[in-house]
């Protein structure tokens, strides 16, 4: 009951939204601009031809790869970082400067190294969602609290105890706020990725939807979807930031 | 009594800001074995800095640590330190922090051992919690437990208990005795509470303020369980106080 009341706000937002949005189309008889109504019935024939459905899984394959790859390059790769300084002090440097190139400025060179075909946007996932995964775990290396170092120290453990049980647990908080950046940013990627060739994925229904008959009710309804997947895919994230053995970290 | 440790002439300074702060200045002392000893000081007078070379992680600028009669290594399980912040590791349960030191024990003979001892500490019925699900006291009995765990010859106390609230500090330090009784190790005790090391100590030893150097030693010829409020326990107060440069009779 609570939950319900505390989300009316939200609610009426966005139910005002959509009201101003019918009657402003409505007022100005926009042939090209749907209505909500239109969005709707775009979606229901999405869904009842199948292709929606096809869209969706080609996006978040695409994603599940690139960003799998991701993972497992940037968190043994962000551990090594924090823990070896050698390590950190040659490569953080050229990090930093790839970091800010937007994804989109790779679109080129991913074109003509991958074509295409699925391994563009893969390339493209990967490489937007890898470094802030990277510094993420890094940072989180660096911030471990000398006490728990040294507590380990005292008690003698080996290498391999000391990662297990102390290096990586106190670092997994951490690597998942990386986790929830780099999938954020890889569900926004995708999207554009997917704009340049390819005959599927949630860009191209929206691409598509537009040069082939100005269909804006679908270009709308794609993005509606974008939104929802998105916010689905954060939840997903969340999740893990409930375990036990990570809550210490976001209690405080 | 065998001696333990023994501290020979160990000196510490830190640069700063071009100079050099000292903050350890020629202390040595002794501890036997099996024996509780305090040691009181100032705050910031450099007792834990005097602490973390006695066990380990800071080198000093010269003097030498034997432990046993051997130059002191690494930081070993030989000696755990517990510290005032505590290190219970938040990420384990308190059986995996209590089995966390016990390294050459098959996997069901830790779980024992880690049981035995949260049993010991109070802590039964708990042992699949995390940390952040328990009190300060709660956490302070982890880690005893967790030390005691290992079997450790020597117990290194840096203001263990100065975090807690009066109650459950007194409760801590009884709870200590106790498992003195039961399991004998040598005792190095810093704090800067005199009462605390007047309940607990063998033998008090005073710290002068940085640099530090020993002032003054004080054995506690007093049996157990001491009641605090006794006049021999007042009459050393007072005079450890006064070596402190406290002379009123608060503190």
């Amino acid at each position: 009951m609570n939950k319900i009341k505390e989300s009316l706000p939200a609610m009426a937002v966005i139910a005002i939204l959509l009201a101003a949005w019918w009657l402003i189309v409505a007022k100005t008889h926009s042939v090209i601009f749907p209505t909500p109504w239109q969005v709707v019935t775009g979606t229901a024939e999405l869904i009842k031809d199948g292709t929606l459905f096809t869209h969706i899984g080609a996006s978040l394959m695409r994603v599940g790869v690139g960003f799998s790859l991701a993972v497992l390059v940037a968190v043994p790769l962000g551990l090594w970082l924090g823990w070896v300084k050698g390590a950190y002090s040659t490569l953080n440097p050229l990090f930093q400067i790839l970091r800010p190139i937007s994804p989109i400025a790779w679109i080129p060179i991913a074109i003509l190294w991958f074509g295409v075909g699925n391994a563009s946007p893969i390339y493209l996932i990967f490489i937007s969602s890898v470094f802030p995964m990277i510094v993420q775990t890094t940072a989180g290396v660096h911030t471990i609290e000398r006490r728990y170092l040294r507590a380990a120290q005292n008690f003698g453990v080996s290498r391999r105890t000391l990662f297990r049980q102390v290096v990586i647990p106190a670092v997994f908080p951490q690597i998942i706020v990386g986790m929830r950046i780099g999938l954020g940013v890889a569900w926004l990627v995708v999207v554009a990725a997917e704009m340049i060739a390819l005959r599927s994925g949630l860009g191209y229904l929206i691409i598509d939807s537009r040069n082939a008959g100005n269909r804006y009710d679908l270009v709308i309804a794609g993005m509606i979807i974008i939104g929802l997947i998105g916010l689905m895919l954060d939840g997903v994230m969340r999740l893990l930031e409930g375990l036990k053995s990570v809550r210490w970290r976001y209690a405080h | 009594m065998r001696t333990k440790i023994e501290v020979n002439g160990i000196r510490k300074g830190f640069a700063l800001n071009g100079g050099e702060l000292r903050v350890v200045e020629d202390v040595s002392l002794t501890v036997g074995d099996g024996e509780f000893v305090a040691i009181v000081g100032p705050s910031g007078c450099g007792k834990t800095t005097l602490m973390n070379m006695v066990v380990g992680f800071v080198q000093p600028d010269s003097g030498s640590i034997l432990i046993d009669g051997v130059p002191r290594a690494e930081p070993n399980a030989k000696g755990i330190l517990i510290s005032q912040q505590g290190s219970i590791f938040p990420w384990l349960t308190v059986q995996q922090n209590l089995m966390f030191g016990l390294n050459d024990h098959p996997q069901a003979d830790k779980k024992g051992v880690a049981d035995h001892y949260a049993a010991m500490v109070g802590l039964k019925g708990f042992e699949g919690s995390y940390p952040h699900e328990l009190s300060g006291g709660m956490l302070k009995r982890a880690e005893l437990a967790r030390a005691f765990a290992v079997k450790p010859e020597i117990l290194y106390m840096d203001e263990p208990f100065s975090a807690l609230d009066a109650l459950t500090n007194l409760r801590m330090r009884n709870e200590l005795l106790r498992i003195l009784e039961e399991e004998r190790h040598t005792v190095m005790l810093i704090t800067h509470d005199v009462e605390e090391a007047i309940h607990l100590a063998d033998r008090i030893l005073v710290l002068s303020p940085r640099p530090t150097r020993i002032q003054a030693m004080f054995k506690v010829d007093l049996p157990h369980p001491r009641k605090l409020t006794s006049p021999e326990v007042q009459e050393l107060r007072v005079a450890i106080l006064h070596e402190l440069g406290v002379d009123r009779n608060a503190g």
